[in-house]
């Protein structure tokens, strides 16, 4: 594990365990996350990567008898907390889903739905917001047109996309993505792709992935998991050339998993 | 080779059926507008009936039916919708809501003379407002409540999760993620339970014989206060529907033309019904269309 003395630490986590009932799904992780980094979530499936990730923006409340223990310290802020503004935390930790989930609404409405919601009333200011989401978002040229057309007539692509604009229309410091592009073909994951390494330059990126490629390709540093344990976490460089430990050399070399 | 026969079997057997059903609906349309439809007539439709001679229409009685189902879905739909969204989405997994199911499912299976007897003794005794439009609605409400209710809450469940997490995920509360995402998601599940319910308000009749009464005043349509008794807004006022006045004149109407009243007066509620139908579900789509890809 990382010293990490003299970095700007967004994200740090001690002794985080996540428990479905009696089920203990994520074990006393500990963690350190750099702003405007890369982090790379790997691991098999049901290693806790994706349970972890959920207790960074707290939607494991969502799930029934989902217990989370330790803390959780995100901007300053303790998020492991009943006293926590949960909505608050929320816009500043965006979060994109593994299938993409557009609300069944217009393009136009899915991106202007939350700001709006959060007190943005001028007509200009949220076409601003809209157009701007889009163009990080690399969408605004092939949606310009059509805005008020429902998003479901998008490709799946695009709605992932969109789904993405959606999220940095709120302006977050941290986003989440849970294996954003596991349901898309190569062209789209490749765009998603570009997309995360430019929006690196603004934002923290969590990246969960089950494509080892793609951690390598995109990510700063690389969290290996296995059965809920946080088995070794460094520069990703490192960890797909010379890893530490026995257990992560086996899963990047295609051993298992 | 028997599994080939089997299959065919069950195709020819199941088309079959499907044609029964839909000749039975076709027969009994075509019978009842066949037998009303000469009474069609803009005279029928508006004039009072008469209760002895020839020649009475049903005026008061249609006018009747389309208040009445008013006034049922303005207090049954906020009290349906709101049941089904607590059930959907507030409700605990519990021995409690495990009960509320319970008696909302035995709501639901109650006969509809039981429902008005129960009208009779709360809504028109025991209030003190003898036989009226509001006891009526009240009752045809106890009497919808329960597919409201179901309908809505199966309406909300059927919304993908993932809407619900995407809204959440974006810091928005969860009342107004209900509100704003999941319920125009569900819109068309539940305008289709609205339109089911609206169809049993225009048909029931045996609800309504002790509840909004198995009379009409004389009504003044130039009155539309809401206290005189002969307004035909006033809802303390008794109301005769279409459906009990098909009851009515058939076992116990005197004029001569009695069959022909009835009969007539089938033809315009089948009509209606049909009407309504069409009209709610034009509304819905584009209800749901305004709501998932308009601006507002």
């Amino acid at each position: 594990m990382q010293a990490g003395t003299t970095v700007d630490t967004i994200i740090q986590t001690r002794n985080v365990s996540v428990y479905y009932g009696e089920k203990r799904a994520v074990s006393n992780i500990n963690m350190d996350i750099e702003r405007n980094s890369v982090t790379a979530f790997i691991g098999p499936s049901g290693c806790g990567k994706s349970t972890l990730l959920r207790s960074l923006n707290r939607m494991n409340d969502l799930v029934p008898n989902c217990r989370v223990t330790g803390s959780i310290v995100v901007d300053g802020i303790e998020v492991n907390s009943d006293k926590i503004n949960i909505e608050g935390l929320r816009q500043v930790v965006g979060m994109v889903f593994q299938r993409a989930n557009p609300f069944f609404k217009s393009i136009y409405e899915n991106i202007a739905f939350a700001p709006r919601f959060h007190g943005m009333r001028d007509k200009r200011e949220l076409d601003e917001v809209v157009e701007r989401s889009l163009r990080k978002a690399a969408l605004w040229d092939e949606v310009k047109d059509r805005l008020h057309e429902s998003a479901l007539s998008l490709s799946g692509g695009q709605q992932q996309r969109l789904c993405i604009a959606r999220a940095i229309a709120m302006q977050p410091t941290i986003l989440l993505l849970d294996e954003p592009a596991s349901a898309l073909d190569p062209i789209s994951t490749m765009k998603i792709e570009e997309l995360v390494l430019e929006l690196k330059e603004e934002y923290t990126i969590v990246i969960v992935t089950h494509n080892l490629h793609q951690a390598a390709r995109i990510s700063d540093k690389t969290a290996f998991f296995l059965m809920g344990e946080l088995v070794e976490m460094n520069d990703t460089s490192k960890i797909f050339t010379a890893p530490e430990n026995k257990k992560t050399e086996d899963y990047i070399s295609g051993r298992f998993g | 080779m028997r599994a080939k026969v089997l299959d065919r079997t069950a195709t020819v057997v199941l088309t079959l059926i499907a044609l029964l059903i839909v000749g039975t609906l076709v027969g009994l349309l075509g019978f009842i507008l066949s037998q009303g439809w000469h009474k069609l007539t803009l005279d029928f439709l508006t004039s009072a009936p008469d209760i002895v001679n020839a020649g009475g229409g049903v005026g008061p009685q249609l006018f009747n039916s389309i208040y009445l189902l008013v006034l049922t879905m303005l207090i049954a739909l906020p009290l349906g919708i709101g049941a089904g969204i607590y059930m959907a989405e507030y409700a605990p997994d519990n021995k409690f809501t495990q009960f509320i199911r319970l008696s909302i499912e035995v709501l639901s299976s109650l006969p509809s003379i039981v429902v008005g007897l129960f009208g009779l003794l709360v809504f028109v005794n025991m209030t003190g407002w003898g036989y009226s439009l509001l006891s009526g609605a009240l009752a045809l409400t106890v009497f919808n409540f329960p597919l409201l209710v179901r309908i809505t809450e199966d309406a909300l469940r059927n919304v993908p999760r993932s809407q619900k997490e995407a809204s959440l995920a974006l810091g928005i509360t969860k009342w107004r993620t209900i509100v704003s995402v999941i319920l125009p998601a569900a819109l068309p599940g539940i305008i289709t339970g609205v339109i089911l319910a609206s169809g049993r308000v225009f048909g029931e009749a045996a609800a309504l014989l002790f509840t909004a009464g198995m009379s009409s005043p004389n009504l003044n349509f130039t009155d539309f206060s809401l206290n005189s008794p002969t307004s035909p807004l006033n809802p303390f006022r008794p109301a005769e529907t279409l459906a009990v006045h098909i009851w009515k004149v058939n076992s116990e109407g005197l004029t001569p033309d009695a069959r022909d009243v009835a009969d007539g007066a089938a033809a315009i509620l089948v009509l209606a019904v049909l009407l309504f139908n069409l009209g709610a579900r034009w509304f819905g789509s584009w209800l749901y269309k305004k709501m998932t890809s308009g601006t507002n």
